[in-house]
């Protein structure tokens, strides 16, 4: 393992304390239990909208934190859930009255730690879960689409609609929709090495990949030969359609992620492929964001989501923001 | 059984746990995250940390902080999952003064039965449920049998735990992580039913070397 470490015990509270120094003007640090907070407090009644995860996905969710999107982040072990006693203290750190909005991906142990948050809380709560996975089926079979790339989203949504001041439940129903009109699905290249663990999390081969890989290198579908950016898009995509089932011209906001190894330069390649596929498909990108975003320590690899957009999404989604990760407007 | 004795029986589990750590792992990385191992013993140093403290306390305030401290150290599904054990343990009237293995049969059973409304898994998942349900049945069942000396019903429960956890071998998993890889789990141990099986043969194990179950 070469990775950049002190002592492994140390590496998530120190990359903490790291990303509060870097980004002091936006947000703040609270070690034991761990959170990340806005520098400065929002404005009373303002519903709190609050997210976390397992570490290893940055700049999800603490580069989210700011003006116009999160209120607070709770970061977990490397993939692995947060505990309850971070989004309480969290929570209770934000609070200005307008009540939380917990938004979760929906893994069976971020749903459980969330909802026993959301239990002991004591301020009045809802929660949003975030399921945008399409490689997953959604069954009664499994724990379900699993919620990957399409969380920012949500966040950037929702986090705008509660600047402008809108109710708890309001949030929880925009929420709601913007996960409905989101889907995506991923690739890996290559593996990923929790610290801890000092191995791979899983062994794939020099000329293989996994479609619809999860953010903590789950199987997807299928594991084949790598083939040209063109067909894997096509994979991607199509599968991403069948599920949106976009109206003739509809107009979609084209996220493609990068998992952590892969350059901005393919990532832009293959934002070309996903463009070519979706005119195609008379799917009209009216915004774009091409980046890493929800990573996967340094997998090699990258999802494509699509949103698709109305008015009030769009206008959301335009709207200023002020995060460590996503900026513009302000 | 008093608080010591509890805090005992985590130790056994704790080195119980090291000497089969590679093991789980290998089958944690097989079918989930590979984690598992790493995030019980966070959760087990966490507690003995506060041995002195949990020393002091009542059994059933010494369950329900230990159920709290792994709620904020484990993390993952297994965090909410054995903190629900022990605090459904620490709900029964008399777990503070714990005299017969009826109670503890009850206990275990409240336990059980939290850990199933929070993980909303059933036996047949592949889950840690395939060991925990059908060991808490069996309990109970045989603390109403006469005639049975301690030794033999916590023989009983050994051998129903090993066989809940290799009953998880060839199914797919339908709940957790696993269940992603669909037909792809069958023929892996469900980790957690793994620890689960080594938590009870350990505690069976230390009762039975200790010459009495109470």
């Amino acid at each position: 393992m070469k990775k950049f470490i002190n002592n492994v015990d140390d590496v998530l509270t120190e990359s903490l304390t790291g990303f509060g120094l870097a980004h002091s003007d936006i947000l703040k640090i609270h070690l034991n239990p761990n959170f990340i907070i806005r520098a400065d407090k929002s404005k009373e009644g303002k519903v709190s909208l609050i997210s976390g995860g397992g570490s290893g996905h940055e700049p999800l969710h603490g580069g989210f934190v700011g003006y116009g999107m999160l209120d607070a982040a709770c970061p977990g072990q490397v993939f692995t859930s947060p505990t309850p006693d971070q989004m309480i203290s969290a929570s209770q750190a934000v609070d200005n009255g307008g009540g939380t909005l917990f938004i979760v991906k929906n893994y069976s142990g971020d749903l459980m730690n969330f909802e026993m948050a959301s239990e002991m809380l004591g301020i009045e709560n809802m929660t949003v879960l975030v399921n945008d996975d399409v490689a997953v089926e959604d069954s009664s079979f499994t724990t379900g689409r699993r919620g990957v790339a399409g969380t920012m989203i949500v966040e950037k949504i929702v986090g705008s609609a509660a600047e402008a001041g809108i109710s708890l439940a309001e949030c929880k129903e925009l929420g709601d929709h913007v996960n409905k009109m989101t889907a995506s699905m991923g690739v890996a290249f290559t593996s990923c090495t929790v610290p801890a663990a000092g191995k791979p999390t899983f062994e794939i081969a020099p000329d293989e990949m996994e479609i619809g890989v999860g953010i903590h290198g789950e199987p997807g579908r299928k594991r084949e030969k790598t083939k040209s950016a063109d067909e894997i898009t096509r994979d991607l995509v199509d599968t991403i359609l069948e599920d949106l089932k976009p109206d003739n011209n509809a107009e979609v906001l084209l996220h493609v992620n990068g998992f952590g190894g892969t350059p901005l330069m393919e990532l832009y390649l293959l934002f070309n492929s996903a463009a070519k596929e979706l005119e195609k498909n008379k799917v009209k990108i009216s915004r774009s964001l091409v980046g890493n975003y929800t990573t996967s320590l340094e997998m090699a690899g990258a999802s494509i989501t699509l949103c698709k957009l109305d008015d009030k999404i769009l206008h959301h989604w335009d709207s200023p923001v002020h995060t460590a990760a996503l900026r513009w407007g302000m | 059984m008093s608080s010591e004795m509890i805090i005992q029986i985590i130790k056994e589990v704790q080195k119980a746990y090291e000497a089969n750590a590679s093991e789980i792992e290998k089958l944690d990385q097989a079918i989930g995250d590979g984690d598992h191992v790493i995030n019980m013993r966070r959760g087990m140093k966490a507690i003995l940390e506060i041995e002195e403290e949990l020393g002091s306390l009542k059994p059933a305030d010494a369950l329900n902080k230990i159920g709290m401290t792994l709620l904020a150290s484990i993390g993952g599904a297994a965090g909410p999952l054995f903190a629900s054990m022990f605090m459904g343990m620490a709900k029964v009237p008399g777990s503070d003064d714990i005299h017969n293995s009826k109670t503890i049969a009850k206990m275990f059973s409240s336990g059980v039965e939290l850990v199933k409304q929070r993980g909303k898994a059933d036996v047949g998942d592949k889950t840690m449920m395939d060991v925990l349900i059908p060991v808490s049945n069996l309990f109970s069942e045989l603390v109403e049998t006469d005639n049975l000396s301690k030794n033999e019903m916590l023989g009983q429960l050994m051998a129903e735990a090993e066989r809940g956890m290799l009953s998880t071998k060839d199914i797919a998993a339908t709940k957790g992580r696993a269940s992603y890889l669909g037909e792809r789990a069958k023929g892996h141990i469900d980790p957690g039913a793994k620890s689960c099986q080594l938590i009870i043969f350990t505690i069976c194990n230390y009762l039975i070397n200790r010459g009495e179950s109470k």
